[in-house]
């Protein structure tokens, strides 16, 4: 007889709760009156993010708790990083609310009369709520998910909304449209070599659970060939999902091309699950095999840092600089995974809220530099803007200021804290590395700072739309965390050390 | 509240006190800034006089719990070395405010916004000597960099775009090699027992060869550049021709100092064998840098990259005397760095006025000022006499120090850095003959002698550089403790000269 697995759903509270939002979304869009669609769904969406952080406030004691047999574990960096994607979801959601820069009909042709009637008419659909809180459900789960099933079904519901998020900018549809289906093609391919390297493991250990990995792994009973060719697909699924190098090249057409808000909440928030999972396998899962993959991982890591900051440097679009940066910061947070130690997971976890942080930020800068025809990203359309808007292009310049890493503000906290537990781990050529990438991505953010306020203002260049209240909330936010965990870290730092545990 | 942190504190205070105040009233907001700053010269006296030259122990300390995780603390203290340096800075400041009073009126943003930099910058000039940690160290190391860079980007003249980049890069590069030894040093006392960024018990760690090297090259080289040493300098002509006069004061014064202190303060108390090791390479670099600077300073057409040639002619000698490693020398270089601070002063600022009135930068320009104007005349033949180190004036004293003390070790480098003294007379004197003596060009014929301002803003410099070189005792008295502390803990002595028998 089949009995039914026992279920905690207490733990699983939040995620069940974004999940019910999410239908009631969708109940929304389809049995409400479009006028008051919009706002219903804002309620909704804020409203369950609010509610579910609430209650994983109400188990954050209750760390180290089984929540779904061997599937689902609830435990301190769990915790954290379900944390850290809704305040992400939140700060996205205000941006994302400012219904100007999707399109109102994603089923019409782009260009064709269709879309402009929906356009004129008001016919702005709203599905871009149910989406991202679908998304949100599976970015809860796959940081927290521990056999390889859960971590597949959690990939996958992270991963489809996405990419329809991906192609409904209401400008340069065509663009954005080849960004979703680029980002369908890879992510499929991604998912499937995430789920071989996934069998492969189960034919190595005869278990799915992280947990029997390692037992296996200890027992050395299985075939190697299967545990190496099982790490290296793994690998790559999960590399492609952070964007390390070189499963990188989605990443600056999809961010160039998505709806900015969505890239600001794509670029912190998969960021934050899909390392959350690969902490996860690589601390509990393959620790033990640590000997077989370390050697990869670091040099992809360095590899990672040295080409995100070099190729970022011939960009001329903010939206791709902003890829490439992101690419060099998933190379600093790849030193931290191969650390393995507990002050390397304690600084991962600062660095992804931290980072994350400032990236909703900055993009929700990106949607607000416009001109007649809507955002601009061409960094030399930019110059200027110091003088015109000195309050968007200073608080722009924290955001670079914080990815560049220097002191005061987040992100020089969170590079000190990965550095030094590199160091500690004996890798120190990681931190020469990054140290050296380091200096040369100060290079690619300064020259836009230098753009903003030292270059005269030309004919051609842009103006900053009026944020709306929402938008302006979300950057306020953004800003103040960034200075404040520059200047109080402990605020934030004590927190993430406290949870710095897995369950095994 | 230790009274460093409440001359912290002040300029900061002033700085959002000039944020609050409408920007059109630029009058009362340079008032403001000047009252400011003056009170915080009041109170560092204050501090100076209370300040115990027997006790060669860390004065005026505080600590408080700021990242707890990494047992980083807000800690401050001073020894004589930083008293000097930061009575140096707090003297410096309202004099530069005082002369430069409207050169913050033809820049890219408002007067405001210039206050607000420079008294958020003397906050850090303070709190990065005062500083007894090196992660506080750090922070206030890399982030005084961004006032200078808008002070330089937004105030300046030419291409001053290029030269805040080009500086900040050169700076930031230093700062990320030096992030990695500090990293490295913290590691290795968590490994020793107990994680900390204390310098004292830094001091104290054992650290093998290896890497006492590598961590030595990792603050060395960020030193080096900030000071600036040959081959590091490149950035530093270039940014002092894009200053106004006062952010060139306050950079080669005060923050290129951070350069040679950090080597005092870091270098030698954490790495004492690696010191020892690199020191032959780096007396050989402080002479290139000595023999270089002066030669090109020779060559220079444009005053302020002159001043920055010489500057790094004089950084030399401060690099030369330090790593001579002998009680003299050493002294020297700590006396030579308060005075180069003032010196340097003199020249900028009498430099600057001489430009603003005759609207050029070249020295081809000038000529004959000494009959238009003479008090300015003489008020830049006082500041190019004490670049050149004439006795009576207290830069002398400083290099005379510096000199002696490498000569019973390296002999070699004395004798040629002395030759840098010959040198020095000629490029000063042949830029005081071509400005101030000669015919009068016509177009220096209407322009008018220092306003009361300007005297005022000059008249303490000046009178520093000459009470200093006749009476430096004071002074010396408050570094000589330093000065020990320091030798004694790189376990080198003085040499004996050999007695004929």
């Amino acid at each position: 007889m089949l009995t039914a697995p026992k279920l905690d759903y207490s733990l699983l509270a939040p995620i069940l709760i974004i999940l019910g939002a999410a239908i009631l979304g969708v109940l929304v869009e389809a049995f409400i009156k479009q006028a008051w669609r919009a706002r219903i769904q804002l309620v909704i969406a804020l409203g369950g993010i609010v509610i579910a952080f609430e209650q994983l406030y109400r188990v954050r004691d209750k760390g180290s708790s089984i929540a779904a047999v061997t599937s689902v574990s609830i435990d301190g960096a769990g915790i954290f990083m379900q944390g850290a994607i809704l305040i992400f979801a939140f700060l996205g959601i205000l941006i994302i609310a400012d219904q100007d820069n999707f399109v109102a009909q994603a089923s019409a042709l782009p260009g064709s009369t269709e879309e402009a009637v929906a356009l004129q008419t008001g016919k702005q659909q709203t599905e871009v709520f149910p989406l991202t809180l679908f998304a949100v459900s599976g970015m809860m789960l796959f940081p927290i998910a521990t056999d390889f099933i859960t971590l597949f079904v959690a990939l996958e519901v992270l991963s489809l909304p996405l990419y329809l998020m991906a192609g409904l900018s209401r400008r340069r549809r065509l663009l954005s449209q080849e960004a979703a289906l680029k980002y369908f093609l890879l992510g499929a391919y991604s998912s499937a070599f995430f789920l071989f390297g996934a069998a492969l493991l189960y034919g190595y250990s005869g278990s799915l659970s992280l947990n029997g990995l390692t037992d296996a792994i200890h027992g050395a009973g299985g075939n190697d060939v299967f545990l190496l060719l099982g790490i290296v697909f793994l690998s790559v699924g999960l590399l492609f999902k952070v964007g390390a190098v070189p499963f990188h090249s989605w990443t600056p057409d999809v961010y160039q091309g998505a709806p900015t808000p969505i890239t600001g909440f794509m670029a912190a928030a998969t960021k934050a699950a899909a390392f959350g999972a690969t902490i996860r396998i690589f601390y509990i899962g393959l620790d033990a095999a640590q000997l077989s993959w370390k050697p990869i991982i670091s040099t992809i890591a360095v590899v990672t840092m040295i080409f995100g900051a070099i190729v970022a440097i011939s960009q001329r679009d903010m939206k791709r600089i902003l890829a490439f940066s992101s690419i060099a910061h998933a190379g600093f947070i790849l030193t931290a995974v191969v650390s393995l130690n507990k002050n390397a997971l304690s600084a991962s976890l600062f660095y992804l809220l931290a980072y994350g942080v400032a990236t909703i930020g900055a993009f929700g800068i990106v949607t607000l530099v416009r001109d007649s025809a809507g955002e601009v990203s061409d960094v030399n359309r930019w110059v200027g803007l110091g003088k015109k808007s000195p309050l968007v292009a200073t608080v722009f310049s924290l955001f670079l200021l914080s990815f560049a890493g220097i002191p005061l503000t987040s992100g020089f906290v969170g590079k000190f804290a990965i550095f030094s537990a590199a160091y500690e781990s004996g890798n120190i050529y990681l931190v020469v590395a990054g140290v050296l990438s380091s200096a040369v991505a100060v290079f690619f953010y300064l020259r836009i700072i230098l753009m903003l306020f030292f270059a005269d203002a030309t004919n051609d260049s842009v103006s900053v739309v009026i944020p709306s209240i929402l938008t302006r909330v979300s950057i306020s936010i953004s800003a103040v965390i960034t200075i404040l965990l520059g200047v109080a870290p402990s605020l934030l730092l004590n927190i993430a050390q406290n949870y710095s545990y897995f369950l095994r | 509240m230790s009274i460093l942190t409440t001359l912290q504190l002040l300029p900061l205070l002033g700085a959002i006190v000039i944020a609050s105040m409408p920007a059109g009233n630029a009058k009362q907001i340079k008032q403001t800034a000047l009252g400011f700053s003056l009170i915080v010269t009041a109170i560092s006296l204050f501090m100076a006089v209370n300040f115990d030259t027997s006790d060669s122990a860390l004065q005026f300390t505080e600590v408080r719990s700021w990242i707890s995780a990494f047992n980083i603390n807000y800690a401050v203290g001073i020894d004589g070395m930083a008293l000097a340096l930061i009575l140096m800075t707090t003297i410096l400041v309202p004099i530069v405010f005082l002369a430069g009073w409207n050169e913050s009126e033809s820049g890219r943003w408002s007067v405001k916004v210039f206050y607000i930099l420079l008294l958020i910058l003397e906050t850090m000039m303070i709190g990065v000597f005062a500083a007894t940690d090196v992660f506080l160290f750090y922070v206030i190391f890399e982030a005084m960099l961004l006032p200078v860079y808008f002070l330089i980007g937004g105030y300046g003249v030419g291409d001053r775009a290029a030269a805040a980049m080009k500086f900040l890069l050169y700076s930031l590069f230093g700062g990320l090699l030096m992030l990695a030894a500090v990293i490295g040093i913290y590691i290795i006392s968590t490994n020793q027992g107990g994680g900390t960024f204390d310098i004292a018990k830094l001091s104290e760690l054992t650290i093998d060869t290896d890497t006492q090297n590598w961590l030595f090259l990792g603050f060395f080289i960020a030193f080096a550049i900030k000071a600036p040493l040959w081959p590091f300098h490149t950035w530093l002509p270039t940014a002092a021709k894009s200053a106004t006069a006062g952010t060139s004061t306050l950079l080669l014064g005060v923050l290129d100092k951070v350069g040679t202190y950090g080597m005092i303060r870091f270098c030698m108390s954490f790495f004492p064998d690696a010191t020892k090791t690199f020191t032959p390479a780096i007396i050989t670099l402080a002479v290139i840098s000595i023999l270089y600077g002066a030669f090109l300073a020779i060559g220079q057409k444009d005053i302020n990259s002159l001043i920055a040639f010489t500057s790094i002619s004089h950084f030399g000698f401060i690099t030369l005397g330090i790593f001579a490693l002998t009680s003299q020398g050493l002294t020297g270089a700590i006396f030579y760095m308060v005075n180069h601070g003032f010196s340097t002063a003199a020249l900028f600022l009498t430099a600057g006025w001489m430009i603003k009135r005759r609207g050029s930068s070249q020295i081809a320009d000038f000529g004959g000022l000494q009959r238009v104007t003479p008090i300015l005349a003489w008020s830049f033949f006082l500041a190019g006499m004490s670049a050149l180190a004439l006795p009576g004036l207290s830069s002398f004293v400083s290099e005379f120090l510096v000199l002696l003390g490498s000569f019973g070790k390296y002999p070699a480098a004395a004798i040629l850095g002395t030759t840098g003294i010959i040198l020095a007379a000629l490029y000063v004197l042949i830029a005081v003959q071509k400005s101030l003596h000669g015919e009068t060009p016509a177009t220096s014929a209407g322009i008018t002698d220092l306003s009361l301002r300007e005297k005022l803003a000059i008249a303490p410099v000046i009178a520093v550089l000459v009470v200093l070189g006749f009476y430096p005792k004071p002074v010396l008295n408050v570094i000589n403790p330093t000065t020990q502390t320091v030798m004694t803990h790189a376990g080198v002595t003085d040499p004996v000269a050999k007695v004929a028998k």
